[in-house]
């Protein structure tokens, strides 16, 4: 079921740092309520519109662009949607109003009556900004060959939130930082982005805890810049991020090895072995896993693509591989035998 | 000055009403405005209100609850009590309608007014006609002023052509 993502399944440039990008352009049709105000025959003739200027776009598009309306669509699958990463919990709630498209690689997928009418986005493994933007922008010149968008001379797009008006774009990138992390230089760095009108927020886990080490950054400000201007500025700290977090994974092995090397050791030889696995504790563990992969303490087990171990264990997908509803004990047992099949030996 | 309805209370709460075009100031205390009926009186804090509730703290007038009593977008139904509430806007047309207020957000919001990078094709080819025909309009005012008659009949052809074209 991850065989097809491409963030999840392919190599990007700075893998081993920046997991995936992603662009995402909010639009909406001129002369329709926004979706909050949108009843829900008027959001089927939305769904209509988008979809047909997709296909009749474009004859490569045609066929690689699957429709598929929320409402007919079961809540599991919804589910695993959201922990592709290919649509947000605002579709979800909106589900019957709502639809996406995606293409065959699940690269693109354009969501309908979301927030916005539309809302476009473009994901990619690695640090891969302009290449994600400029298929978004792409995508975005066909829909506007046969729909009106909603644009004001003196704000740009239109949006149902004020944080999104002008460009409408969002642009992000999802990065593992454990070395900064176990050095205690991530706050410093968060308040950094921060102050420079960036948004840092944790993947995984609840509230002020980022489980995984995993961290999605992306703009703030949407009005007033260029999206070049923008995703130059948010590829600039990438480029920044990845340099100190490179500082700081030297720094360990040079300062504590033997402490990094026990540390990314035992996590794997819990994962490897464990027979009982919380979500909180696999992305913990995966993270220091991972971190061990890409610097080369660990070698020589069956997957290198720890994406797709990561998104394989979320709760619905593996209810999705078991093909029943499990309960959280269920799962916990399910996620330990799939980790320990993923992470076992060549 | 004390509340005009209990005559009790300090006023705080300055209503300005117009209703055909007549303008009406009432003087409040808090506790009277908020039994108003049908005056919106916000007292959470919910983050939804978060965005919004910046607009009263950047402006030092009292509290203006007629504006969201009245103010209403006459396409989607939205009024600017109910934006307040979601944070959201409920068409493109909202952005007219509140305008007044959305101006000093916008600015506290993102730092900026005015939209630069991309313009759609469709609608920014009519941004750009617009302007054109607004240059044209100046020319053939002038025209007129010079009894350039035979210009002036050119130049309205022309404006013309490009509003038919927008029409479109
Ligand atoms: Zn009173
Ligand atoms: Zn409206």
């Amino acid at each position: 079921m991850t065989a097809m993502t491409k963030w999840i399944n392919e190599v990007g440039p700075q893998n081993d740092i920046i997991i995936s990008s992603r662009i995402r352009l909010a639009r909406n049709i001129r002369d329709y309520p926004f979706p909050i105000a949108l009843i829900k025959s008027k959001s089927k003739e939305i769904i209509k519109e988008v979809s047909d200027s997709v296909i009749s776009g474009c004859e490569i598009l045609k066929n690689e662009f699957l429709l598929q309306e929320m409402e007919f669509l079961n809540p599991l699958d919804r589910q695993v949607l959201m922990e592709k990463h290919l649509i947000s919990p605002n579709l979800i709630s909106n589900a019957d109003k709502a639809a996406v498209m995606m293409n065959g690689d699940e690269s693109i997928s354009i969501m309908i009556n979301e927030e916005d009418h539309i809302r476009i986005q473009c994901l990619l493994p690695g640090l891969q900004l302009d290449e994600a933007w400029s298929m978004a922008d792409k995508v975005d010149d066909l829909l506007e060959e046969r729909i009106s968008y909603a644009f004001d001379e003196q704000l740009g797009y239109l949006t149902s939130c004020l944080t999104n008006v002008g460009t409408g774009i969002r642009a992000s990138v999802m990065v593992h930082l454990p070395a900064l992390t176990m050095t205690g230089y991530i706050n410093r760095i968060l308040q950094a982005a921060n102050q420079i009108g960036l948004a840092v927020r944790g993947i995984y886990g609840e509230g002020t805890e980022f489980a995984g080490n995993v961290f999605q950054i992306s703009n703030q400000l949407t009005l007033g810049r260029s999206e070049l201007d923008i995703i130059g500025n948010l590829k600039d700290v990438s480029r920044q991020i990845i340099q100190k977090e490179r500082d700081a994974r030297a720094t360990l092995i040079e300062n504590s090895k033997l402490q990094l090397e026990d540390k990314v050791c035992r996590s794997y030889g819990i994962l490897a072995n464990a027979r009982i696995l919380t979500s909180q504790e696999a992305m913990k563990l995966l993270s220091d896993v991972r971190l061990g992969i890409d610097m080369g303490i660990i070698n020589g087990i069956k997957c290198k693509n720890l994406n797709q171990i990561m998104i394989m264990t979320q709760p619905a997908f593996l209810q999705k591989l078991a093909n029943k509803a499990l309960s959280t004990n269920e799962r916990d047992t399910r996620r330990a035998s799939l980790v320990r099949e993923k992470l076992g030996s060549e | 000055m004390l509340c005009e309805n209990c005559n009790k209370k300090p006023a705080t709460v300055h209503l300005t009403k117009i209703l055909n075009e007549k303008k009406a100031e009432h003087h409040l205390c808090e506790q009277c405005a908020t039994q108003q009926e049908g005056v919106y009186f916000d007292t959470s804090y919910s983050i939804n209100n978060f965005l919004t509730g910046l607009l009263d703290s950047i402006q030092d007038s009292p509290i203006k609850i007629d504006y969201i009593q009245t103010t209403k977008c006459d396409k989607c139904g939205m009024n600017y009590g109910k934006f307040k509430q979601l944070a959201r806007l409920g068409c493109s047309q909202c952005y007219n309608a509140f305008q007044e207020k959305l101006g000093p957000l916008v600015k506290r919001i993102q730092g900026n007014e005015i939209h630069v990078g991309k313009i759609p094709r469709k609608a920014g080819g009519a941004i750009l006609t617009k302007k054109e025909i607004k240059s044209l309009k100046v020319r053939l005012d002038e025209a007129i002023r010079k009894e350039d008659f035979e210009h002036a009949v050119l130049l309205r052809d022309e404006i013309r052509e490009l509003e038919s074209k927008l029409g479109d």
